[in-house]
């Protein structure tokens, strides 16, 4: 049996205990569940190599959500009959299904469109107690000016800009955490800028550009020892490593579906139970209420009061078959497989003349993404010679401008893996990459 | 041949305008001017248009990064626009979108395009490509922002 366990988790710069990664012949027969990997682009077979943006879905996360739709629909948490009582049963089994796989409670997830959605749930939610909304106990929340946020040099767009947006509505602080010459976070200066006037550190777990990963662990425990809270950007662990979030600490935590084999429209928010309990509701409505007056209204605890309207069912469930999948392969193993993809990504490509691989050197932790810029060929024309190839990678910012502003580039080129990603796809990329300066005229 | 694609999309003429960027370098004393971003990736362009004696659009000039479809696509413009009044840049700019939007169908051996557009033809490879028309375009739209911006 693999070795289990996590150790990606527990902190800073340490290597993982790896489990073994798949074999060839186990990678093969899982692409055999994914019918989109059997396609051609551009007359060449697919080499899929922008998992970090959106995965590839199995028939068996497809069949499930079809499964409800053509056995079990009805409205769910409402209604006394038959079908909804089996649709509720499903959706909120589905929750629990979800919270296991992500090492929480079934009552501390709520579901929602889309990672953005869960984070500006919190940021909403705390501007809501701000304005005075939720009581006594939503008070922990309330920011005043002076009291100070905190994010890092690395967020996405999505773990940014609603931070942004609490601090003009509350008149707090946005405070940043920087970024070595290689991209690792400064935790240094985290301890600097972590102190008795932060009221939240938002930071990713790994680096959707990079794929380094971040030392959550002592962030946490620089945040609580000022009573400041952490909300985790999990979107590029939750479907590629082993995640335990009671065992992480962390306050908060948003994941996103479709890029762990689920499909678009279905995220989730984790919450610890204590301050879900207490925070102010985001979207209001139907579903969240008790009580309803014609000018006030009671609220449903945890996690009804986060869900107003009508819910994604469907995709809840087929999420929740995709959490299944994932499990049984196992997520060290998947883990072990993409690390070792990681590295072979970059030490193919260091070596290329011309060619700079944004963060973390060859050898040094990573997840299996690769970022880089190709000296005299702009990204995106890069991303359109791999793509003649049917090598398709993202090109941009990858919604990280101020980390490629730290890195001195505007856009890069990045590779991405699952665990479906075999060998000869990435030494493909890499064989593509090194013949793109000569068509360029620029080597 | 795929690559055969690849070079009709990247033909030799594009890929020298892009290495030789004319009309790059902004100079003072222009009339309008106009930022564009495109989202996707980044890129951005800064065009300046300067008048002739007559209310013609002397020239245009340009910073920018970008792609080499964006910055041979700004090359080519800051050719072709010598001395034109404002309803012949329109025209050209009109031409241009058309051609961009053609998914590959306009055909570029018609003289009349030709003469209009210039090396810029070469750009019609562009049009089968749906995630670069916005490179090729965005000195197009700039220009037209700033043309909005000139006094009648």
């Amino acid at each position: 049996m693999p070795t289990t366990l996590n150790p990606v988790l527990r902190g800073a710069g340490l290597l993982w205990i790896v489990a073994d990664a798949l074999t060839t012949g186990e990678v093969e027969r899982l692409r055999a569940d994914f019918p989109m990997l059997s396609r051609t682009v551009n007359g060449h077979p697919l080499v899929y190599l922008d998992s970090g943006a959106t995965s590839q879905k199995p028939t068996r996360v497809l069949d499930a959500e079809r499964a409800f739709v053509e056995r079990y629909t009805a409205a769910v948490n409402r209604g006394a009959h038959t079908l909804a009582g089996e649709a509720t049963e499903l959706f909120e089994g589905a929750r629990a299904t979800i919270a296991a796989f992500v090492g929480a409670d079934a009552d501390e997830v709520v579901f929602t469109s889309n990672a953005t959605e869960a984070i500006n749930l919190v940021a909403y939610g705390i501007s809501n107690a701000s304005l005075g909304r939720g009581g006594d106990s939503a008070s922990r929340f309330r920011l005043v000016a002076g009291d100070e946020l905190v994010v890092t040099e690395q967020e996405h767009h999505s773990n940014l800009v609603p931070w942004q947006e609490l601090a003009f509505r509350t008149g707090a602080t946005l405070r940043v955490v920087g970024l070595e010459d290689n991209g690792t976070l400064r935790i240094e200066e985290a301890a600097d800028v972590i102190g008795a006037r932060t009221k939240l550190v938002a930071v990713t777990h790994v680096s959707n550009v990079l794929g380094s990963i971040s030392p959550i662990e002592q962030i946490v425990e620089l945040a609580h020892g000022v009573g400041a809270l952490v909300l985790l950007d999990a979107c590029q662990s939750a479907p590629h490593l082993p995640l335990n979030l009671h065992e992480l600490g962390v306050d908060f935590a948003a994941i996103s579906g479709h890029k762990m084999l689920g499909p678009t429209g279905i995220g989730a928010l984790y919450g610890r139970r204590e301050l879900l309990d207490a925070l102010p509701p985001f979207l209001t409505g139907g579903s969240m209420i008790t009580t309803v007056g014609l000018q006030s209204s009671d609220y449903l605890p945890p996690p009804a009061r986060f869900e107003a309207g009508t819910q994604r069912v469907s995709q809840a469930i087929a999420l929740a078959e995709a959490t299944r999948y994932l499990g049984e392969i196992g997520m060290d193993r998947i883990a072990a497989h993409e690390r070792a993809l990681g590295q072979r990504l970059v030490e193919g490509l260091a070596p290329i003349s011309g060619v700079r691989v944004l963060g973390h050197a060859p050898g040094t932790e990573r997840t299996g993404i690769a970022s880089f810029v190709v000296d005299g060929v702009h990204a995106h024309d890069v991303g359109q010679f791999l793509d003649d190839r049917g090598i398709e990678v993202r090109v941009g910012h990858h919604c990280a401008q101020p980390l490629h502003r730290r890195l001195g580039v505007t856009a890069s080129t990045r590779a991405s893996t699952y665990f479906y990603t075999t060998d000869a796809e990435v030494d493909a990329a890499v064989a593509a990459v090194a013949d793109v300066r000569a068509f360029f005229g620029a080597a | 041949m795929a690559d055969d694609g690849l070079r009709d999309l990247y033909q030799r003429v594009i890929l020298d305008h892009a290495r030789e960027r004319h009309g790059h370098g902004i100079r003072p004393g222009s009339a309008a001017s106009a930022r564009e971003v495109n989202p996707t990736c980044g890129d951005e362009i800064t065009l300046h248009v300067y008048r002739g004696d007559t209310g013609s659009v002397a020239s245009i000039a340009w910073e920018g990064n970008g792609c080499s479809i964006s910055q041979a696509s700004a090359s080519m413009l800051s050719d072709l626009i010598v001395d034109l009044a404002p309803d012949e840049v329109d025209t050209r700019i009109e031409v241009f979108r058309a051609l961009m939007q053609s998914k590959g169908t306009m055909d570029t051996e018609d003289d009349a395009i030709g003469d209009v557009l210039e090396d810029a033809v070469s750009l019609a490879g562009v049009s089968k490509y749906v995630m670069r028309i916005k490179c090729a375009m965005l000195p197009w739209v700039a220009l037209e922002h700033a043309c909005a911006e000139l006094a009648p």
